[in-house]
């Protein structure tokens, strides 16, 4: 194999080999970083819904109401998965424009993105979006709102319990709130890259 | 040299920028500290895990490199070694060149500004550019970071739009959301213009394989949703054994770097896209980099290695908060940087031998670390390695100790140094020829001489 690859191992050993023993493996508990908040949970869409407003991001559960506020912004175009359209586009009125294929030439076009959740995490209010299960990435990030249709059995209760599921998948993204940054002057500013509403649209 | 180099980068802060990294850190530190303490019943318990969990890799990595390389090529990726910088520019290029590939846009990954990348590949006519947006604005300036999260912490708005304005991108507004939404625009035609997805890693699980690249901003998913070909940047010491230790880890970071329970984008990248996906690199590179790493990891101090480059040490720092980033002259700043830049300079060990002694010692950055490392006590051990290898900057702001140890070693002479040192009130003590007391004494005021009080009341204390 390469030089670089038998310098970097050989460095390594003869680092370590001098060292009377090894650092052991600890062994911890997983109740250790779990929030105080997501204990006993029955029902997580109530914690889940609170912590993703706690971040900035929009839980709706009603199309109807997602077609509301998105009427209201004049939010008119946009991209949805074609999976999910035909049991979404009977609640949107004439007047709205939904396609069913990504064009990246067209990256202004689309004021949303309708693309489904793999799962969600109630303890911090995060979507979880899996490569598989998303049928466009730039669909899913580059409009200015992007809705995560989610199913409430989806939702695990804490962090160590999602990363216990984590789906054999190429790219697994982890959505907690809108966008943003405050690299000037620590100021938060939402929609950098990515979009700048975050809602969650509860089908059940 | 009377002060050391930290103070004099203290002392020639403009006191806009001064005050501006001051203002950050601090609010970063409380902030960090409620949240913490808010949402565990014991989060030092967490740092000690975490730092346990990553000392247990560092020291092991003999065997889990070969273990991480086996899972990454299972999983479809192509994996590279370099054992130097220049190695690792090298890869870059001719992973691009094997393939006609020219554009990059990258998302911050700090071994590439270890490496001095850009520089390289612009040479080799290879076009990059940042889009983390503080990491742009540092260089369309021409710049270098502050912060190891909080790039331009040293910047002001005004600074901002003045570059914006310059560089095209709108007449002047220094209005921060305005400043933002033009880079959103800006940036994105530039990510479906190019070529390749560069980014770093702040984890790499080895029992699967998977990457863990957090943002908040979204750059690194733009980059990995735009171009066909991602190259990971990432230093030896980023594993973790477990994806279940990721659970801990990222908990932690959030937290500790910008005060979030997580941070927005936290993606898991295990290889190319999946066959269904539209969007996204069809080929996946991981460049392992060592770039003085294993130096490291022979020393005493390899504790340093288990850094998880959250920034919480600098937000803390006094030294940094009056001195700002740029001081320390290398990548990594702050406490952290005080350990790691000496020890990754290698043979240039004594251009940075000042740094570990930009520093009370006052122990804050070991308490905040997430990963526990010992900093002061790191610290200290460099400190005697500049000593030992006799580097001036080591030296240097340090009052000549010689003449001290004559007289504490001796009594007579102590005590007749006990009586000039009552003369010395009746002296302007600016008159005293030592220049590392001249530099103190120009902001302070000496005390009164009471030497030799403690000797006459042993001798005459009552016997018991
Ligand atoms: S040394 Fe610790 S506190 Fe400082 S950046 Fe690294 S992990 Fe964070």
């Amino acid at each position: 194999m390469s030089t670089s690859r038998e310098q970097i191992m050989g460095r390594v050993q003869a680092a370590l080999a001098p060292l009377p023993q090894r650092a052991a493996r600890p062994d911890w508990d997983r109740d250790l970083v779990i929030l105080r908040q997501a204990h006993g949970l029955t029902d997580p869409w109530p914690l889940f819904a609170e912590r993703l407003k706690a971040v900035n991001g929009t839980p709706l559960t009603s199309v109807t109401e997602l077609v509301a506020l998105l009427g209201k912004n004049n939010w008119k175009h946009g991209y949805c998965d074609p999976a999910l359209w035909p049991q979404l586009s009977g609640a949107f009125p004439s007047g709205f424009t939904v396609e069913t294929t990504y064009d990246r030439t067209r990256v202004d076009d689309y004021a949303f993105g309708l693309t489904a959740a793999a799962g969600a995490i109630a303890e911090t209010g995060t979507l979880i979006l899996t490569d598989n299960g998303t049928s466009s990435r730039l669909g899913a990030l580059a409009p200015w709102v992007h809705i995560a249709v989610l199913h409430r059995n989806q939702i695990h209760h804490d962090i160590p319990s999602a990363v216990a599921a984590l789906p054999a998948d190429p790219n697994i993204i982890w959505v907690t709130g809108p966008s943003k940054t405050a690299d000037v002057e620590g100021i938060l500013i939402e929609g950098v890259h990515g979009p700048g509403r975050q809602v969650a649209l509860l089908v059940d | 040299m009377a002060t050391q180099l930290i103070d004099q980068f203290a002392k020639n802060l403009a006191p806009d920028t001064k005050a501006a990294v001051y203002d950050g850190s601090k609010k970063g530190h409380e902030k960090r500290t409620q949240l913490l303490f808010d949402t565990y019943a014991d989060p030092n318990r967490l740092r000690e895990i975490a730092g346990e969990i990553k000392q247990h890799v560092i020291e092991n990595l003999d065997t889990y490199l070969p273990a991480v390389e086996a899972k990454l090529q299972a999983n479809g990726v192509k994996v590279h070694w370099a054992a130097t910088g220049d190695d690792a520019c090298a890869a870059v290029r001719d992973i691009m060149q094997a393939r006609g590939l020219r554009k990059i846009v990258k998302a911050k990954t700090m071994v590439s500004e270890e490496i001095e990348l850009e520089h390289y590949l612009n040479k080799h006519g290879i076009e990059t550019l940042e889009t983390d947006l503080g990491e742009f604005i540092v260089q369309i300036d021409h710049d270098h970071p502050s912060h190891i999260v909080k790039p331009i912490i040293h910047k002001n708005r005004r600074e901002i739009a003045q570059s914006f304005e310059r560089e095209g991108l709108g007449a002047y507004n220094d209005d921060p959301a305005t400043i933002t939404a033009r880079a959103r625009q800006f940036l994105r035609h530039k990510y479906l213009a190019a070529d390749v997805a560069l980014t770093g890693a702040n984890f790499v699980s080895v029992e699967s394989g998977r990457l863990v690249i957090v943002t908040n901003e979204g750059n690194s998913r733009f980059c990995l949703a735009a171009t066909k070909c991602h190259i990971a940047l990432v230093g030896i010491e980023k594993l973790v054994p477990n994806d279940r230790d990721l659970g801990l880890l990222l908990n932690l970071l959030g937290r500790s770097a910008t005060a979030q329970q997580l941070t927005v984008y936290t993606e898991f990248v295990s290889g190319p896209k999946s066959a269904t996906q539209p969007d996204g690199p069809e080929e996946m590179h991981v460049i392992f980099v060592d770039n003085g790493r294993t130096d490291v990891l022979a020393s005493d101090c390899r504790d340093i290695l288990r850094c998880i480059r959250c920034g919480a040490c600098l937000n803390v720092c006094p030294v940094y908060r009056q001195a700002s980033g740029h001081a320390y002259r290398s990548v990594y700043p702050g406490p952290v940087g005080a350990v790691l830049s000496p020890l990754l300079a290698g043979k240039k060990f004594p251009e940075f031998a000042d740094l570990p002694k930009a520093s009370s010692l006052c122990g804050a950055c070991h308490e905040v670390c997430p990963v526990n490392i010992p900093i002061p006590d790191l610290l200290l051990r460099l400190r005697e390695k500049g000593k030992r290898e006799g580097a001036p900057l080591a030296a240097a702001g340090t009052p000549p100790m010689g003449a001290w140890a004559v007289l504490a070693s001796q009594p007579a002479a102590w005590k007749v140094a006990l009586f000039g040192g009552k003369i010395l009130n009746f002296l302007p003590t600016n008159l005293i020829p030592v220049p590392a007391l001249r530099a103190w004494e120009a902001k302070r005021t000496l005390p009164e001489w009471r030497g030799g009080e403690f000797r006459a009341w042993f001798k005459n204390r009552p016997k018991p």
